[in-house]
């Protein structure tokens, strides 16, 4: 049946049974932008910090020095983002007293501690010129962290009870990695000279491609196990879809204006700034489908009832 | 780090590590025998010194409770049905269903295991509590819990859920909400114990020609390794609001890492082939 601003519904109203039709899962308590902005500034931060130092070891010192200064900042931005959206903010240091495998966050946690320090390390040896065979060995440190950095968000959000995220698993991590390709490269070709930028630009576009394939998978629950297309029916349909959707021709359009940008600094300004608003689309739109995935009890019941009455 | 992930475990409370643990404290929540008076969540209020959660009316049933939350640890959900019933015993072809909900206190707790901090942490009874000197509210726990029970409370900033009366266990006491229940629907007890009893529970319905019945959450073999507070219901689960099978988010934990250690590598290798060639 078409819908007003929507695509036509693939799934059948499957029937099932509900307490009152109230959810069964708590909606998740994390909001926007603070979720969504970190998700989008991890993988900045680490993509940069891997792309500084390769242009470093290449001696590109302008793509270098921008990388690091970006790694840095959205390292920091990042960070302030997870900490205004505790409860009890004051309390962020508790996230240091344990380290705890089972927890990605935990792991997360202790993964942007080093990459911060990493990142502030190298950007400040960097602007200041004090210690730079420190500076490097920071930045080749960072260059460890940053991919972990930006690729351990597809599990955090995937750890959890969301039918759209869990079922996402195998995803999630590759969006990530190819978001924060797309978007690493896209601040460079932007803030460094073009006669440096080249790497930047291919890392943009080979980023968006991965981007893209990997939020095509998701939207069809591609290799998802059971009832694909009933779970990743929030990433097709409401907000989630629309701004999936805007995402795809973002991040196609700075793409395509990255590959015809050649040094026009304008050019590679424009597409910068589609695929970075690309980037940032992706992440809202899983943080969406997330919402509404906890929220309407169908995406629990249905596949868990199929399970059960298979005996899988 | 040998703690187990998923599966059955018998011993929850030596995998936590603790040496010479009580036995597995539980809940056996007989909904036959509800009659939703509520006591149980009054107690609950009343002993943890939980505050209110609101005073709307749901308008859908007499449940003006809605569901469990960080400030309602004992929920009774009430379910009118007007389907026929399987025996007719005189009563007309609509029934009522009472079941007072609690937090689960999983073999595999998804909140333990996703906690950052260590605030989550399992008891000496096998149970699952929040340290709330520790909890600084990240809300992991809230996404992660498959039954939707934990969750923060607003203006608090911390997560919070039943402890089954951790104070009490230790003093040899049941929790309030067993305490206080009227019909014995809530009964507390070694889980051992419980398990039994509910199976000679369950024979005896059948025998009396109620086939609906059936146990909840006392399966080992289910996704969170068996509940610590399990059920006897007489419908579907998720007539009562509880997921009809419900599995721990971190029994994939190990193939969430690998999928994320393959896309780590693709953005190092992507980084690495846009830096071949000159320029």
């Amino acid at each position: 049946m078409p819908r007003p601003g929507g695509e036509e519904r693939m799934v059948p109203r499957a029937e099932f049974q509900s307490y009152y039709g109230r959810p069964i899962l708590k909606r998740p308590r994390w909001k926007a932008p603070h979720m969504p902005g970190y998700l989008y500034l991890g993988g900045l931060s680490g993509a940069a910090a891997t792309m500084a130092a390769l242009a470093d070891a290449t001696g590109r010192e302008r793509l270098s020095l921008t990388g690091r200064l970006t790694a840095a900042t959205a390292a920091v931005a990042g960070s302030a983002l997870l900490i205004a959206e505790l409860g009890r903010p004051e309390r962020f240091l508790h996230m240091l007293r344990v380290f705890k495998p089972t927890s990605p966050m935990s792991v997360g946690s202790w993964v942007l501690a080093a990459h911060g320090g990493l990142t502030g390390a190298a950007a400040a040896s960097a602007v200041t010129g004090i210690a730079p065979p420190l500076g490097r060995a920071a930045g080749v440190g960072a260059a460890l962290t940053g991919p972990v950095l930006a690729t351990y968000t597809g599990v955090l959000i995937a750890d959890t009870a969301v039918p759209a995220w869990h079922e996402g698993y195998r995803h999630l991590p590759l969006l990530f990695a190819g978001s924060a390709l797309a978007s690493a490269g896209a601040a460079a070709m932007a803030f460094a000279p073009p006669e440096e930028a080249g790497p930047a630009r291919r890392m943009a576009v080979l980023g968006a491609g991965l981007e893209l394939a990997a939020a095509g998978t998701l939207e069809h629950g591609t290799g998802m196990r059971e009832h694909p297309e009933l779970i990743s029916e929030p990433y097709r349909t409401g907000r989630a879809g629309t701004l999936l959707r805007a995402a795809r021709w973002l991040t196609a359009a700075g793409a395509a204006g990255t590959l015809v940008a050649g040094r026009s600094r304008t050019t590679a300004v424009l597409s910068g700034l589609a695929l970075t608003g690309g980037a940032l689309c992706t992440r809202f739109g899983v943080f969406h489908a997330g919402l509404v995935s906890a929220e309407d009890p169908r995406y629990t019941v249905v596949p868990q009832r199929a399970r059960r009455s298979t005996g899988a | 780090m040998n703690h187990r992930l998923h599966g059955p475990l018998t011993d929850v409370a030596e995998d936590a590590g603790y040496a010479d643990p009580p036995e597995r404290a539980g809940f056996f929540t007989d909904t036959s025998v509800c009659i939703g008076c509520k006591a149980c969540e009054v107690a609950c209020k009343e002993w943890n010194a939980i505050p209110d959660d609101g005073f709307a009316l749901t308008g859908m049933s007499y449940d003006n409770t809605g569901a469990l939350g960080a400030s309602t640890w004992r929920h009774v959900a009430f379910v009118e049905q007007s389907k026929p019933r399987e025996v007719d015993d005189g009563a007309g072809s609509s029934r009522w269903l009472m079941a007072s909900d609690v937090c689960k206190h999983c073999t595999h707790a998804a909140c333990l295991d996703v906690c950052p901090t260590g605030a989550l942490f399992r008891t000496e009874f096998a149970t699952v509590v929040v340290q709330q000197d520790i909890c600084n509210g990240c809300a992991y726990c809230v996404s992660a819990c498959p039954y939707g029970v934990i969750d923060r409370r607003e203006g608090d900033g911390r997560a919070w859920k039943c402890t089954m009366c951790y104070d009490r266990l230790g003093d040899g006491m049941e929790p309030a909400c067993a305490k206080a229940c009227p019909t014995d629907s809530i009964q507390y007890g070694p889980l051992d114990e419980l398990r039994e009893r509910a199976k000679e529970r369950l024979g005896d319905l059948h025998d009396q020609g109620v086939t609906e019945a059936r146990l909840y959450g006392e399966d080992e073999n289910d996704g969170v390794g068996g509940d610590g507070a399990f059920f006897l219901l007489l419908d579907e689960p998720e007539v009562y609001g509880l997921p009809p099978d419900p599995v721990v988010t971190t029994r994939d934990l190990t193939a969430m890492w690998k999928w994320a250690g393959g896309a780590a590598a693709a953005l190092v290798g992507c980084a690495a082939v846009s830096f071949l060639g000159r320029r």
